[in-house]
């Protein structure tokens, strides 16, 4: 169980590393409401980012550095 | 109104509000090292989320950063992003809870001292302590050649480079000296907070003057198009991921990030810091990058060794906004080498002084660390700054300076597996931290030694990889000492 949890969290950072940068919009120009896409998409990242981190650090924190995890309330 | 008269009272301010909370700091601080150096544990979450990135970012926010997008385009922006707002973040968690977790178990105060005692080895300790002074040395000293050309430039040379750059490390050597982690801290929030206001200010001041977002953007878009397209010029994916990775790993192993890790005041701080990464970076990043490629569409020119924010505030600003805005960045550079100033002179009283004295059997134990700590900050403030009045362009001590976080980011990996697979052994930790930095440093000085791999990935990245496989590869091959304590990492937790 604690072993499912961590590799689905730590492939949920993966993924959060590897779009960071919009690879797909490599090259495009579009601007947006006054900036280019690829800024928009850094900005709705960055706050999506930080909504998982806070879901993690409210349910699965400890995970995997804590050898005896707890668990953590809300 | 005289802008030198503003600068100076900026400046001036700064310079007794930091000296005041200084003093305050002094008073509640007692004579251990625990409290000297990491405030007793005690940091909450704004006062960590601040002096962390006041102390890792604050210079480069308004000047170089600023100067990068001006030249390469904003693409930066996303490096930062991968780098600070999810990479540093999530090792915050993996490196920074851990060590937290450790180090409030154990009560160590440094890194070279939590791996020596895991470890069994004062060689250890003193290799650890010693490369991190060896790259620090000289970015602390660049830092104050910055702040002391930033000086001369502010009063149009008024005020020679060795006034400067000398009263500012003369201040900083007082206060940090007098108030050690908690004054640092406390200094470096109120600075973070100005920092979000002036960037904030300046976006909306220069939006309005040129009018709006729209036309920003616009002009950005059809004078510097590579600007607004993803890509291109300096960035490749190779140098964006490699640039990302490298700093990101490396800042966890800079001396006065490393020790940040110790000293929260609970578990729920490093939670709540945790996820506010990305926002701050995204608040502080976004507005100053973007400051720096609009000026390039909008034509601002940058006068040679100068920076390209005061020029495009001097512009687009009256002169008061404009001087509040460097002199707040001069203050923001205080800001990181004061951090750097205190965990340096950790790293020298704590992992190289009192062990060898140890070992010579001459520590008394009476010594108070805290006044050993003292003495340390001073001769740090003293030699860096002999040193940035003869290191010219160019020299071996600048190049030193500008590839630390390369340097630091050798440390990591090995770090890492030490802190969490208890069959580390101290001789795996010996060649894994030894190597990587004997083969990054030949990547910098020699010829023979490439400095990218595969296309365009950087030889720090190479190096990083070395290390971890000769930290797992000579463990796997010899025998743990009968004194190293493989568990002592282990069974940890918050409650």
């Amino acid at each position: 169980m604690r072993g499912t949890k961590t590799v689905l969290w730590a492939t949920v950072a993966l993924v959060l590393c590897a779009l960071a940068v919009p690879w797909f919009l490599w090259d495009d120009a579009t601007v947006v409401a006054g900036l280019p896409l690829w800024l928009w998409w850094h900005v709705g990242w960055m706050v999506l980012t930080a909504g998982v981190f806070a879901l993690f650090a409210r349910t699965a924190w400890g995970l995997g550095v804590e050898t005896d995890p707890v668990e953590v309330t809300p | 109104m005289n802008k030198l008269l503003v600068q100076v009272g900026v400046i001036g301010a700064y310079l007794l509000v930091a000296m005041a909370v200084g003093l305050v700091a002094y008073r509640r601080t007692d004579r251990t090292a625990e409290d000297f150096y990491l405030a007793g544990r005690t940091l909450g979450t704004v006062v960590l989320l601040f002096t962390t990135f006041a102390t890792l970012l604050s210079a480069f926010t308004f000047f170089g950063g600023p100067n990068l997008a001006y030249g390469a385009g904003p693409e930066w922006i996303l490096v930062m992003g991968l780098m600070d707002g999810v990479l540093f973040a999530i090792l915050w968690y993996v490196v920074g809870y851990r060590q937290w977790l450790v180090g409030k178990e154990h009560g160590y105060v440094t890194l070279g001292e939590m791996l020596g005692d895991r470890f069994d080895s004062t060689s250890l300790r003193v290799l650890v302590a010693g490369v991190s002074l060896f790259w620090l040395f000289p970015y602390v000293m660049l830092q104050q050649q910055g702040a002391g050309q930033a000086v001369v430039g502010l009063t149009d040379g008024a005020v020679p480079f060795w006034v400067g750059a000398g009263g500012i490390t003369l201040f900083m050597l007082v206060y940090v000296a007098i108030s050690g982690m908690r004054g640092v801290a406390w200094t470096d929030t109120i600075q973070g907070a100005l920092m979000l206001v002036l960037v904030w200010g300046a976006v909306a001041w220069v939006l309005a003057a040129v009018g709006g977002l729209g036309e920003a953007t616009n002009a950005m878009a059809t004078n510097t198009p590579e600007f607004a397209a993803l890509g291109g010029g300096l960035y490749s994916p190779e140098w964006m991921l490699s640039t990302a990775i490298s700093i990101a790993f490396g800042v966890t192993m800079f001396p006065q990030i490393n020790q940040r890790f110790f000293v929260a005041r609970s578990k729920q701080v490093l939670q709540r810091t945790f996820a506010l990464w990305p926002v701050l970076v995204l608040l502080l990043f976004v507005p100053a990058f973007m400051l720096g490629a609009w000026a390039a569409g909008l034509g601002v020119v940058v006068p040679e060794n100068g920076n390209v924010v005061p020029a495009l505030l001097n512009e687009y600003t009256p002169a008061w906004f404009a001087a509040l805005v460097v002199a707040g960045a001069l203050a923001a550079m205080m800001s990181s080498s004061d951090s750097m100033l205190l965990s340096g002179a950790s790293y020298l009283t704590h992992d190289v002084y009192r062990p060898v004295q140890r070992l010579r059997g001459a520590l008394g134990s009476g010594d108070s660390e805290a006044l050993v700590g003292r003495i340390g900050v001073a001769l740090f403030a003293v030699g860096s700054f002999v040193a940035s009045l003869y290191a010219a362009p160019d020299t071996t001590i600048v190049e030193v300076g500008d590839t630390a976080f390369g340097g630091f980011a050798q440390l990591a990996l090995p770090v890492i597996v030490a802190l969490y697979w208890s069959r580390t052994t101290r001789t795996a930790m010996l060649v894994g931290i030894l190597v990587p930095q004997l083969f990054y440093l030949g990547s910098v000085f020699l010829v023979q030694v490439p400095s990218t791999y595969l296309g365009g990935w950087s030889a720090s990245i190479a190096g990083m990889l070395l290390g971890l496989v000769l930290t797992v590869g000579v463990s796997l091959v010899t025998t743990p000492a009968p004194a190293e304590r493989a568990t002592s990492f282990d069974g940890l937790r918050a409650d």
